[in-house]
C-alpha cells in the first residue's frame, strides 16, 4: 500500500450547503502533506470525513487502507488527531489529557512523552481551565506527538502558538517524518507549509484546485527579476512572458513565465548587466494566483 | 471604565436568547394560579366545600411539608395554597436564567469577546440579574392579573403575586453569588439549586411540624404572606433585605475575580492520569463524581430530615376525619407511610433532573468539541455514548438508594422498627427508577436522532411534572396522565408492588435507548 490517504470525487452536502464539492485528495505513505485553503474551503470538513465523524454523502475515501465510516475504531487506534480549535475538560490537568487521549489510542511513548513537555515548556499540573488557547493546543499536539501512529492529521495545529512554539512544532513534524509518520497538514499559514511540507494539495469552495510538489507548482509560476544594467533595454516590456516591468534609472525589475527565461536573459545581457537577482515564486504568490 | 456602561445593549441581547424559553415559563408559572382557581371553583362550588377541603388539608402534614401551609377557606387562599410549588419552580427559572448568562456565557468564551468591546466589568452580571429580576416580577404581575381578573380580592391578588416575585428575586440574588463563587457554570448551578433544595426542605419539614424551620426559608417568608387571608406584607422585608444582600454580595465577589476564575482559587491537579482514567467511562465517572458527590449529601440530609420527622406525623394528627382523603390521595396505609411514598415521588422527579443533567453532558461535549477529540481516537460511538448514559443511569440509582436508605433508617429507628420499615422505604425509593431510565432514554432518543434539540429534554421532564402537579387537580383525562411516567411508578410504602407497569416502563426504556444509540452511530457529529 502507497497511499495512506486517498480521497476521489468527495462531495458533502448540510441540507442545502455543499461543503464539499467534489473534492480529491491523494497523500502517499511517509510524506508529510500540505493540505491548503482559506478560511471555509472545506479542509475541516475533509478531516471529519477521513476521521469518520460525518459521512460523505458521496464519493471515495479510504484512510490507510480502511474505509473510515466503517472500521472508525481500528483506524483510529493507528492516527492521532488535532483539531484547530482545541477543548479541553476544564477539570482535568493538561498531563491527565495527554495520557487519556494518548491510553485511548492505544498507548503513548512515556520518554517522548517527557521530551515533548520539556521541549514545548508545558506544566503539566495545571487544570485545562487555566490555560490559554496556545497551551490548549500543546496538550493536543504532546498527545498527538507521543502517540505511536502512523498517520498525524493536524488542523491547523499551530494557530495559537508563538514563533518559538511554531519552530519546535516544525522540528517535531520533522521527526515524526524522519520515524516514518505520515502527516497531513491543514493551513492557511503558507510558510509553514513551505518549510514542512513535500507535497500540497491547494483546495477552494470544496474542490481540489491544484496538487503536486510544491517543486512542479513553482513550476507553473513566475519569476521575479532584479537587475542593474549599462542601459534602458529595447522592447523587454514586449516581449511575450514578461510583465510588470519597472524601469528605475539603470535599475530594471520585472517578472518572467518560467518558458520565457532564456529570451529575457538575453535581452538583459544585451543591456549590459552589472548586478542580477532573481527570485522563486513564493507559495504566497502561488495561493494569489488560485485565490485572487 | 464606568462598571454598568454597555447594560442596556448586554440586557437586550439576553432577552433575545431568551425569547423562546422566558415567555414559557413566565405564562405556565403566571398562569397556573388562574388554572387552579378555575378547577377549584368547578370542585369546590360552595362555602361548606371549601371549608371542608381546608379542615382536611390542615389535618393532613404530608400535604403541608409537599405544597405549603394553607391560611384560609376562601377560594382565593386555597388556590394560594394549592400554588405553593410555584414558590420554588419561579426560583429554579430564576436560577438557570442568571447562570445561563454569567458564567454559562464565560464558560462559553463569549463573555471575554463581549468585554473586550465597550462593556463595563459588571455590565453583564447586571444585565443577567435584571434580565432574571424582569421575568421574575413578570411571572408575579401575570398571577396577580389573572387571579384579579378572575374576580379575586385585588390584596390577596396583588400579595400573591408579590410573594411569588420576591422568592424569586432572592434567588436572582442567590445564583448571582454562586456564579462568581464557582469555578464554571454547572457548579454555579449545582451550588445554587444546592441552597433551593435546602431552604425547600427547611420549609417542608417546618410545615409539616411546628413550623419554625420554615421561617429559615426565603419560600417559607413567600407562604406567610398568606394571600386572601389577612395578608401579611411584612414577611416580604426579609426576602427583599435578603435579596438585596446577595445582589451586594454578588457585585463585591465580581470586583475580586477574574474572568473565567471563580473566587474559590484552583489547585494543582496530577501532572500525569492516574492509571484507571484510561477510557470514556472513567472519563465519564471523572467529569461528572463532583456533581454525584454533591448530590449524595444534599440527598442524604434531605433523606434523614424527612425520615426523623415523619415519625410524630401520626400522633399529631389524632383521629381526624379528614384523614381518610389525605391516605386515599396517596395510597399509603398509614398517615405516615402515605407521607413517605409522597415523598419518594417527589425526590423521584428530582433525581430524574440529576439523570436530565447528566446526560445533558453528552450534549454539551458534543457542542464544545469534545465528543470530537474522543471519537477520533479508539474510542466507538457507543462506548462514548454508554459511558455517560451508565453515569446518569447508575447515578440515579445510586442516589435514590441513598435516599432510601436513610429515609428508611431514620424513620425506622425513629418507630424501633428498622428491619420493618428499612426494606419497605428502599423498595419505594428504587421504585422511581424505572421512570428516572425512561426520561433517560428519552434524552438518548432526542440525542441521536435531533441533536440540535436535546436540551428539550428538560421540557419533556417539566411536562411529565406537570401532568402529574396539574393533571390531577384540573381532572385530565386518565390516557393524559398515563403519558408520565411517574404515573405508574409504585406508590411505596403502603400500596402493594405491581411489577407489570415496572416491566413496562423497563421495556419501554429499553426499546427507546436502543433507537437513540441507533440514531446516533448514523448521524454526522456536531462541531
Amino acid at each position: 500500500m502507497t497511499e495512506a490517504i486517498s480521497v476521489d470525487g468527495l462531495v458533502k452536502t448540510f441540507g442545502s450547503v455543499r461543503a464539499l464539492d467534489g473534492l480529491d485528495l491523494h497523500v502517499a505513505t511517509g510524506e508529510v502533506h500540505g493540505f491548503l485553503g482559506p478560511n471555509g474551503a472545506g479542509k475541516s470538513t475533509t478531516i471529519r470525513v477521513l476521521l469518520g465523524l460525518v459521512r460523505p454523502t458521496s464519493g471515495q475515501v479510504r484512510l490507510l487502507g480502511g474505509d473510515p465510516w466503517a472500521d472508525t475504531v481500528a483506524l483510529h487506534r493507528r492516527l492521532a488527531y488535532v483539531p484547530g480549535d482545541v477543548t479541553l475538560w476544564p477539570s482535568l490537568t493538561g498531563g491527565e489529557v495527554i495520557d487519556l487521549l494518548g491510553r485511548m489510542r492505544g498507548g503513548l511513548d512515556p520518554v517522548r512523552r517527557a521530551e515533548l513537555l520539556e521541549r514545548f515548556s508545558l506544566d503539566p499540573g495545571k487544570r485545562t481551565r487555566t490555560y490559554s488557547k496556545g497551551n490548549r493546543q500543546k496538550v493536543a499536539l504532546i498527545s498527538a506527538l507521543a502517540s505511536d501512529v502512523e498517520l498525524l492529521i493536524l488542523d491547523e495545529p499551530t494557530s495559537g502558538l508563538d514563533p518559538l512554539m511554531e519552530q519546535h512544532f516544525g522540528d517535531c513534524v520533522k521527526d515524526a517524518a524522519r520515524r516514518g509518520v505520515t502527516v497531513l497538514l491543514s493551513s492557511h499559514i503558507l510558510s509553514e507549509v513551505d518549510a514542512l511540507c513535500s507535497s500540497v494539495t491547494i483546495v477552494r469552495e470544496g474542490r481540489t484546485v491544484d496538487t503536486g510538489t510544491l517543486a512542479s507548482m513553482r513550476h507553473l509560476t513566475r519569476t521575479t527579476i532584479t537587475a542593474v544594467l549599462d542601459r534602458v533595454p529595447d522592447g523587454l516590456a514586449t516581449l511575450p512572458g514578461v510583465s510588470a516591468v519597472s524601469v528605475d534609472r539603470s535599475s530594471v525589475t520585472c517578472t518572467v513565465e518560467n518558458d520565457a527565461l532564456a529570451a529575457t536573459m538575453h535581452v538583459l545581457a544585451d543591456a549590459g548587466v552589472q548586478s542580477l537577482a532573481s527570485s522563486a515564486p513564493t507559495l504566497e504568490e502561488l495561493f494569489l494566483r488560485y485565490y485572487a | 471604565m464606568n462598571a454598568p456602561t454597555g447594560t442596556g445593549a448586554l440586557l437586550r441581547l439576553y432577552l433575545r436568547r431568551d425569547r423562546l424559553v422566558a415567555p414559557v415559563w413566565i405564562v405556565l408559572l403566571g398562569a397556573l394560579p388562574l388554572l387552579y382557581a378555575v378547577s377549584f371553583e368547578g370542585l369546590y362550588p360552595t362555602a361548606a366545600d371549601r371549608q371542608a377541603f381546608y379542615l382536611g388539608t390542615l389535618s393532613a402534614p404530608a400535604q403541608a411539608a409537599l405544597v405549603g401551609p394553607i391560611f384560609g377557606s376562601d377560594l382565593g387562599a386555597l388556590v394560594s395554597w394549592r400554588s405553593g410549588l410555584v414558590l420554588a419552580l419561579v426560583p429554579l427559572a430564576a436560577i438557570l436564567t442568571v447562570v445561563r448568562h454569567t458564567r454559562g456565557e464565560e464558560d462559553a468564551g463569549r463573555t471575554e469577546l463581549i468585554g473586550s468591546t465597550a462593556v463595563g466589568r459588571h455590565a453583564s452580571l447586571t444585565a443577567a440579574m435584571l434580565a432574571a429580576g424582569g421575568g421574575v416580577a413578570a411571572t408575579g404581575a401575570l398571577s396577580s392579573m389573572s387571579l384579579w381578573g378572575f374576580g379575586l380580592p385585588l390584596a390577596g391578588s396583588v400579595a400573591y403575586g408579590a410573594s411569588v416575585a420576591v422568592v424569586g428575586l432572592v434567588f436572582v440574588g442567590c445564583a448571582a453569588v454562586a456564579a462568581q463563587v464557582a469555578s464554571g457554570a454547572r457548579a454555579a448551578r449545582g451550588y445554587a439549586l444546592g441552597v433551593l433544595a435546602v431552604v425547600f426542605a427547611a420549609r417542608a419539614i417546618g410545615d409539616a411540624g411546628s413550623g419554625t424551620l420554615s421561617w429559615f426559608s426565603p419560600i417559607g417568608w413567600s407562604s406567610q404572606v398568606r394571600p386572601f387571608a389577612d395578608e401579611r406584607w411584612w414577611p416580604m422585608l426579609l426576602s427583599l433585605t435578603t435579596a438585596t444582600a446577595f445582589c451586594v454580595a454578588a457585585f463585591a465577589a465580581a470586583n475580586r475575580r477574574d474572568l473565567g476564575a471563580g473566587l474559590r482559587a484552583e489547585r494543582r491537579g496530577r501532572a500525569a492520569a492516574a492509571p484507571s482514567l484510561s477510557g470514556p467511562i472513567a472519563l465519564a465517572w471523572r467529569l461528572s463524581r463532583g456533581t454525584v458527590t454533591v448530590w449524595t449529601v444534599g440527598l442524604a440530609l434531605f433523606g434523614i430530615a424527612i425520615g426523623s420527622s415523619t415519625g410524630g406525623i401520626g400522633d399529631q394528627l389524632g383521629s381526624s376525619a379528614a384523614i381518610g382523603e389525605a391516605l386515599e390521595k396517596f395510597g399509603g396505609s398509614t398517615v405516615e407511610q402515605s407521607f413517605i411514598a409522597a415523598v419518594l415521588s417527589i425526590v423521584g422527579v428530582v433525581v430524574a433532573a440529576f439523570a436530565v443533567s447528566a446526560l445533558l453532558r453528552l450534549h454539551s461535549e458534543e457542542e464544545a468539541g469534545l465528543a470530537e477529540i474522543v471519537l477520533a481516537t479508539g474510542v466507538s460511538r457507543v462506548r462514548w455514548l454508554a459511558g455517560h448514559l451508565l453515569c446518569a443511569v447508575l447515578g440515579a440509582a445510586w442516589l435514590l438508594l441513598v435516599v432510601g436508605f436513610t429515609v428508611g433508617l431514620t424513620y425506622g429507628s425513629a418507630t424501633g422498627d428498622i428491619a420493618g420499615e428499612l426494606p419497605s422505604v428502599l423498595v419505594g425509593a428504587l421504585g422511581q427508577l424505572p421512570a428516572v431510565w425512561v426520561v433517560t432514554a428519552i434524552g438518548v432518543a432526542l440525542f441521536g436522532a435531533l441533536p440540535r434539540f436535546a436540551t428539550v429534554l428538560w421540557a419533556v421532564l417539566a411536562g411529565f411534572v406537570a401532568l402529574g402537579q396539574v393533571g390531577s387537580v384540573v381532572g385530565l383525562p386518565q390516557p393524559w396522565l398515563d403519558l408520565s411516567p411517574f404515573t405508574h411508578v409504585p406508590r411505596l410504602p403502603g400500596a402493594t408492588l405491581t411489577l407489570v407497569p415496572i416491566g413496562w416502563l423497563v421495556a419501554v426504556a429499553i426499546v427507546v435507548g436502543v433507537g437513540g444509540f441507533t440514531a446516533f452511530r448514523r448521524r454526522d457529529i456536531r462541531g
